[in-house]
């Protein structure tokens, strides 16, 4: 099977060892993994706050380097969600009639992270060893925008030596939202402390989620706190095996 | 009762608003421990429904039906309540809504009314316009009661005074009704409320109600509450005002079975709410003699008439969307400046107002969903708050981020449209990025708007290499090689 990787424009600066960890896990399922470097950012931050026309562009640019792809994996829930819940209207606004359907034929094709691992490579066990304390966190878009249900449950359970913790009140928004953690600072702070407490009560070593977004907020507020807990994108879990880990420590 | 924080001409933006609301520790214990038990009960019982969603697809389809035929229902309801003795009146905006309602009461020479809860006399704010008539305002519902004694603000739109506790009620009734030994069980505050209503009722000569749904087949008007004191005003006075929305509307009597089950459970966690009252024009020798509907527009048409927010027009106001929010979870309603807040009310109130103010709510929200998640009339809040953010921007009132926010976005639109742009900022961000990264790797403090996400959050310095260039560097050229 052939997979495009689109990585988000955030992922790309400051998390590439999350598409590095993707590339790693699809190869060992015998994906081959290819990367369009013309691609840059799918719109979302510009569509979530009102700047429809700049948003368009990435959509089309989007839609132009990827119709040709036999699959799209993205790692990043928010952006899958903008893609297929967005892109829509975008092109009924902006787009031509060959643009219509040509999304409309594209869009079956593109997969979050854990939707390709389950529905299309249908592998709930990748094979993953990581010996460590889990919560995962369920990110609004991914649970429901996306409506992942139990994938990442599954990806998870097969984990070996993972204790998997249940973090409470999943369903609840860690406050990010983009440029609402910025113009409403105080008000995303205050959710921000919300989940906190939800996170830290599961005393878990990591928490995991498949998008980095709500991960650099969590994150940033458990460094500045010197919480002893860290996160991580599910594919930098699923990527360790037991050999990776031995190569690790030697 | 009105007073101006929650008019949204005067209220301040959200981020600012919720600043004092954020330091009450009083207040959201008092929210979040109010919205959590009726969150609990809704779970309860939405669960014991195998039939939900399929209730929630009739109600949508319901209520869009309307609002496509909305003009041929609205007269069919008129028709059918001036048969019936009824007398309709057609407001277009708020001031003549309450100039209909002061010549009927002035006919009617009254000089107190009893209220029914009812947020549509919120949002024309008529109680502030009967006070200046030196015209007595009763409020009946205990919560609203508790808000008019104590001079408080509604903070959510079916329990307005979620955010004032068991202890302070008990404060604010034993001052204003002169009883310094009133107990704080909430036997003792409702007997206390009971006491102080019953002689409003018995000698008021007109009552002011809402309506929760019109049924346009018979022309009767129906109204659901928890305490019976609603039932009351509907049928002891001889002069019943009615103000409704003209969004309303219902086809038949019948289409009640979906939405009675929905809002009851959606809106205080109850298999069936305790009072729903329906009557229809006036009946000889019972109850009201005299029944005037105002049906209010207040820019509903022209809501209507956009295809993307319309839908905001088929809701209940059952409160489920802001029980759920974790932006109201923290903030309470007050924030919002309007009668109406969480996510309905960041929807509705600039649309009412013309999206000349509240500009500020389409943005105070993060788009979780959580909201449409729950809404029995399967509202799309979310996409609707997008569409009204592109309208906000694209009118330039620009009361968020401001310029800078622009300059951004325009900045990063430019880089995004071609790959080489792209690597460059990259670079250059990397750079800047380095300068402000301490040793442990971390930016704990940023410049300009960048401050308001340091000021509680740190951030990961850039690695030295984007992913980008890992791959172009360790795969472009061997593409077949194991990473
Ligand atoms: S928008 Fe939906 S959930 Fe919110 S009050 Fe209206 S009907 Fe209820």
């Amino acid at each position: 099977m052939r997979a495009s990787l689109f990585i988000a424009c955030f992922n790309d600066i400051f998390f590439p060892q999350t598409g590095r960890a993707v590339v790693s896990l699809l190869r060992r399922l015998g994906v081959e993994i290819a990367f369009d470097a013309r691609q840059t950012c799918c719109g979302q931050m510009h569509a979530n706050s009102g700047y429809r026309p700049e948003a368009w562009h990435q959509a089309e640019r989007f839609l132009r380097l990827y119709t040709e792809a036999d699959h799209v994996v993205i790692p990043s829930t928010s952006c899958t969600a903008m893609i297929r819940e967005q892109y829509p209207a975008l092109f009924a606004a902006f787009g031509s009639e060959s643009q219509k359907r040509e999304l409309a034929a594209l869009l079956p094709r593109v997969s979050e992270f854990s939707e390709f691992l389950i529905d299309k490579l249908g592998s709930a066990d990748v094979g993953a060893y990581f010996p460590h304390r889990v919560a995962y966190h369920a990110s609004c878009h991914g649970l429901r925008a996306l409506r992942l249900g139990d994938r990442p449950y599954q990806l998870l359970a097969k984990v070996r030596g993972l204790e998997l913790v249940e973090l409470p009140n999943t369903e609840r928004c860690c406050g990010f939202g983009g440029t609402f953690a910025v113009n409403n600072a105080e008000v995303s702070s205050a959710m921000l402390t919300a989940k906190l407490q939800d996170v830290l009560s599961t005393r878990a070593e990591i928490c995991t989620a498949l998008d980095n977004s709500c991960l650099m907020h969590l994150g940033g507020a458990l460094h500045r706190q010197y919480a002893g807990m860290t996160v991580m994108h599910l594919a930098e879990i699923l990527v360790r095996t037991e050999t990776s880990f031995a190569e690790a420590a030697s | 009762m009105s007073g101006p924080i929650l008019d949204p001409r005067y209220a301040l933006p959200f981020a600012e608003a919720a600043l004092p609301v954020l330091r009450n520790a009083q207040l959201r214990k008092n929210v979040a421990h109010a919205i959590d038990t009726i969150q609990a009960k809704r779970a309860r019982l939405v669960a014991e429904k195998a039939d939900w969603q399929a209730l929630r697809d009739a109600a949508s389809a319901i209520r869009s039906h309307v609002l496509e035929h909305l003009p041929g229902y609205l007269e069919e309801f008129e028709t059918r309540c001036t048969a019936q003795g009824g007398i309709v009146h057609w407001a277009a905006d708020a001031a003549e809504a309450r100039d209909i309602a002061l010549k009927i009461l002035a006919e009617a020479k009254a000089d107190s009314v009893v209220k029914v809860k009812s947020m549509t006399t919120a949002e024309i704010q008529l109680n502030a316009a009967l006070e200046q008539r030196s015209i007595a305002v009763f409020e009946t519902d205990l919560a609203e009661i508790i808000l008019q004694l104590g001079d408080e603000e509604p903070s959510h739109i079916v329990v307005p005074a979620l955010h004032v506790n068991r202890a302070q009620i008990r404060e604010i009734f034993a001052r204003e009704m002169n009883l310094p030994n009133l107990s704080d069980e909430p036997q003792a505050l409702a007997e206390a409320a009971r006491v102080f209503l019953r002689r409003k009722f018995l000698t008021s000569p007109a009552a002011i109600s809402g309506a929760n749904f019109l049924i346009a087949e018979s022309g009767a008007v129906a109204v659901v509450e928890s305490e019976g004191n609603g039932r009351m005003c509907l049928t002891l006075p001889q002069t019943l005002i009615t103000i409704a929305g003209i969004e309303k509307v219902l086809p038949r009597f019948r289409d009640l079975e979906v939405f009675l089950q929905l809002l009851a459970r959606s809106a205080t966690g109850e298999r069936m709410n305790p009072y729903t009252s329906l009557w229809t024009g006036v009946t000889p020798g019972d109850g009201p003699q005299n029944f005037h509907i105002i049906l209010l527009d207040n820019r509903r048409s022209s809501i209507l008439a956009r295809p993307v927010e319309r839908q905001t027009l088929k809701c209940i106001r059952c409160a489920a969307c802001m029980n759920t929010c974790p932006v109201y979870r923290q903030t309470g309603g007050h924030a919002y400046g309007s009668v109406y807040p969480g996510p309905i009310g960041a929807i509705l109130t600039p649309q009412l107002m013309g999206m000349q103010h509240a500009q500020s709510l389409p943005f105070a929200s993060t788009l979780c969903g959580a909201c449409y998640e729950v809404c029995p009339v399967k509202i799309n809040i979310p996409e609707v708050l997008v569409e009204l953010r592109a309208e906000v921007v694209a009118q330039g009132h620009q009361s968020i981020g401001g310029l800078f926010e622009r300059l951004a976005m325009q900045v990063t639109s430019f880089v995004f449209r071609d790959e080489r742009r792209f690597q460059v900022a990259q670079t250059f961000l990397r750079f800047l990025a380095r300068l402000l990264t301490r040793k442990d790797g971390w930016i704990h403090a940023l410049p300009a708007m960048g401050g308001k996400w340091t000021q509680t959050r740190d951030l990961p310095g850039l690695p030295p290499q984007s992913f980008r260039m890992w791959w172009r560097d360790n795969e472009a050229r061997e593409p077949a090689k194991d990473a």
